[in-house]
């Protein structure tokens, strides 16, 4: 049991959560380990990012616990709960940089707040984090001017700015061009070995997700349908998972949204 | 008939829950106040964005209100053989009422609408989640310079609209119809009061700018975030403060002038 | 930096501006500049009525004001109203047999007090009182006993 505790960064007990009369999550429990890159998948409105929100202790849960580092999320004071997030570091589907800042400012922007550092510190330590990223030389561009893909990693740079022990990632890949996409696969990878940090992507894109991921949870219906290695879920015994997993426009879901029989259909006038 | 009482039920328990939400979003505006006196820069820019921005709207129609007011005047009371009393009367409409209240209107319509609309993008573009994430509280860092800036902008505003205003009047009722020039000051002078007027005039301003200041930010804090949840949001503030702000001055109105 | 510092300076401005307006509104335009900030010193007459006169009414003499209606209280002795008025200092010769009248402004315009010095050599001085009075007209009083006057005989 303590070899449990001592490799599992985050563990998710039995939670539940619903939006409305819409049960997002029933009963999910779920653990991630420590120093290792972990992806959520799931068809898209499956509360992916919910359960980002969940763990990073924006939204309160109905039933369960989140535990975080040995600490449970949603018991923490405010003032706990913030130093805890100071260890978070999370990528916003949109990449959620203050737009009235410059690239700089936005890297910047954790360190002004929870540091006391001198500024040329400070600009030591922005400028790491940008060329990490790569991104060094757009440093007094404002969020308008960058590209999706540029944002992200803008926000990637800011997100590990405070040296975090782990980066959520919401929807990374989505809406990137090849190149983008695997500049972002590679820069996940490589911060995770670099850094020692543990990842946490939630994604609906297989192959990428895939490629870098060290263990699998698949998550549909609210339930956590499957887990395990890559490898290893490509060729899950479940017909549903295989379907995810390798995209077939058929299968036990089915392309088609529940109608009446097509042929008596247009036959009704 | 059921089905009438249900929505309205349902409405009314929604509004309740709405004004709740706002009641606790004002106190954690307010105590995030403390925070702000170390970090002036940023109560300064959001001073240039709401106050300074504004003051051209405010000028040009603060003149031409005086100016109105100095025609229309004019022929009242030419009237009655009263025509000198026409400072006093642009005076005590302009100070007394149309400043604070005009000038609240336009300044929902220019700041208020314009602060909706930037907190319910950051809203909408997870800036303000992002902020919460990076262990910032939005409301300290975003909300509470804001609502700062508009409760001291506006009494300013509303003194420049009403001393541009009475500049109007003079243009026109001395400038161009004739009045007495030493009359037009002298009558304003002589009843005019001090405390009466100008200072229930400027603290009917600072309340003003309370409501409309709590009414945008929580608008836009509160919107859906999505572009039409975010339009709806800087409508329904426009709506809101114009009729927080006409309501709440005939409360103060009542309170300061009347014996009701 | 420069940008952030236009920024500072236009802030400035409007602040100033918005100060500036106020003090427009509070010395041009209100009374504030002509409330006496010098000395002064009261005096106080007794009328039977005060009529419609309230603090801050002007006190004239000759038609110029040389001060202000302070208070208005009532005496539970007398049933007289009490008048005490500021009078600016620099007013101070106003014999001991002065009287102060309420009148009205105009048909139907606001009521002051007006003094009318006497021959006295002595002079009132600070909470002096003015022993000649004449109260308030009453519009109604006059109209009611004009109208029980034309009655009268015939009943």
């Amino acid at each position: 049991m303590t070899e449990l505790n001592k490799n599992t960064l985050i563990s998710i007990k039995n939670l539940g959560f619903s939006r409305g009369n819409k049960h997002i999550f029933d009963n999910i429990t779920l653990d991630i380990p420590r120093g290792k890159i972990t992806a959520i998948m799931g068809p898209s409105g499956t509360g992916k990012t919910t359960l980002l929100k969940l763990i990073g202790g924006q939204l309160q849960p109905e039933q369960g616990s989140v535990t975080v580092d040995q600490q449970n999320v949603h018991q923490l004071k405010p003032s706990q709960l913030y130093s805890l997030r100071k260890k978070m570091g999370m990528l916003f589907q949109s990449g959620a940089l203050l737009t009235d800042l410059s690239v700089f400012e936005n890297v910047a922007f954790p360190l002004r707040e929870h540091s006391h550092l001198s500024e040329s510190m400070i600009r030591t330590l922005v400028l790491m984090k940008l060329h990490a990223v790569g991104l060094r030389g757009a440093r007094d561009l404002m969020p308008s001017e960058l590209s999706g893909g540029m944002a992200r990693r803008v926000a990637l740079a800011r997100a590990i700015a405070l040296d975090p022990m782990m980066i959520m990632y919401d929807e990374p890949f989505t809406g990137q061009d090849p190149i983008s996409m695997g500049v972002l696969v590679h820069l996940i990878k490589s911060l995770n070995t670099s850094l020692g940090l543990t990842s946490i992507i939630v994604s609906h894109d297989v192959q990428e997700t895939a490629e870098i991921a060290d263990l699998i949870y698949v998550i549909a219906d609210g339930k956590v349908i499957d887990h395990g290695e890559p490898n290893a879920l490509m060729n899950s015994s479940s017909a549903w998972v295989q379907q995810f997993m390798h995209g077939s426009a058929d299968g036990p879901v089915h392309f088609h949204y529940p109608a009446p029989d097509y042929h008596s259909d247009l036959l009704t006038t | 008939m059921l089905h009438y009482f249900e929505t309205l039920g349902r409405s009314t328990r929604e509004n309740f829950a709405k004004l709740g939400r706002a009641t606790f979003f004002l106190l954690l505006t307010l105590q995030g106040i403390p925070d702000i006196l170390p970090r002036l820069s940023l109560l300064i820019k959001q001073l240039y964005s709401v106050g300074v921005l504004s003051i051209l709207i405010i000028s040009i129609s603060g003149l031409f209100v005086g100016m109105v007011l100095g025609l229309q005047g004019y022929y009242v009371l030419s009237d009655f053989g009263a025509d000198e009393t026409l400072g006093l009367m642009v005076a005590a409409s302009l100070v007394r009422e149309l400043g604070p209240v005009v000038s609240a209107l336009l300044f929902a319509g220019r700041a208020g609408s314009a602060l909706t609309a930037e907190i319910g993008l950051m809203k909408a573009t997870e800036q303000l989640s992002g902020m919460e994430m990076m262990a910032v509280d939005p409301v300290r860092r975003i909300i509470t310079p804001r609502f700062l800036a508009g409760l001291m902008s506006l009494p300013l505003l509303a003194a420049m609209f009403s001393a541009i205003g009475i500049m109007g009047g003079h243009i026109v009722g001395v400038g161009m119809l004739g009045v007495d020039d030493g009359a037009y000051w002298s009558q304003m002078q002589a009843s005019i009061d001090f405390y009466d007027d100008i200072l229930n005039g400027v603290i009917k301003s600072v309340a003003f700018g309370f409501v409309v200041s709590w009414i945008a930010l929580f608008e836009g804090y509160d919107t859906l975030p999505t572009s039409e949840g975010v339009s709806r949001a800087t409508t329904r503030t426009v709506v809101n403060s114009a009729f927080s702000v006409l309501a709440l001055d005939f409360i103060l109105t009542a309170l300061m002038f009347g014996d009701i | 930096m420069s940008h952030s510092q236009r920024q500072d300076t236009l802030v400035g401005l409007f602040v100033a501006l918005g100060i500036a307006a106020l003090f427009f509104l509070a010395l041009q335009i209100s009374n504030l500049g002509s409330y006496s900030n010098q000395d002064s010193y009261t005096l106080v007459a007794r009328f039977e009525n005060s009529g419609g006169l309230k603090v801050k009414s002007p006190v004239s003499v000759a038609g110029v004001r040389i001060g202000r209606v302070s208070a208005i209280q009532f005496d539970n002795q007398t049933y007289e109203s009490v008048v005490s008025m500021q009078i600016e200092a620099k007013y101070s010769t106003l014999p001991e047999d002065t009287t102060a009248s309420i009148f009205t402004a105009g048909l139907l315009g606001e009521q002051y007090v007006s003094l009318e010095p006497g021959g006295s050599e002595d002079y009132l001085t600070d909470s002096g009182e003015i022993e000649i009075t004449q109260s308030a007209i009453v519009l109604e009083e006059v109209i009611g006993q004009f109208l029980f006057k034309d009655k009268d005989p015939e009943e």
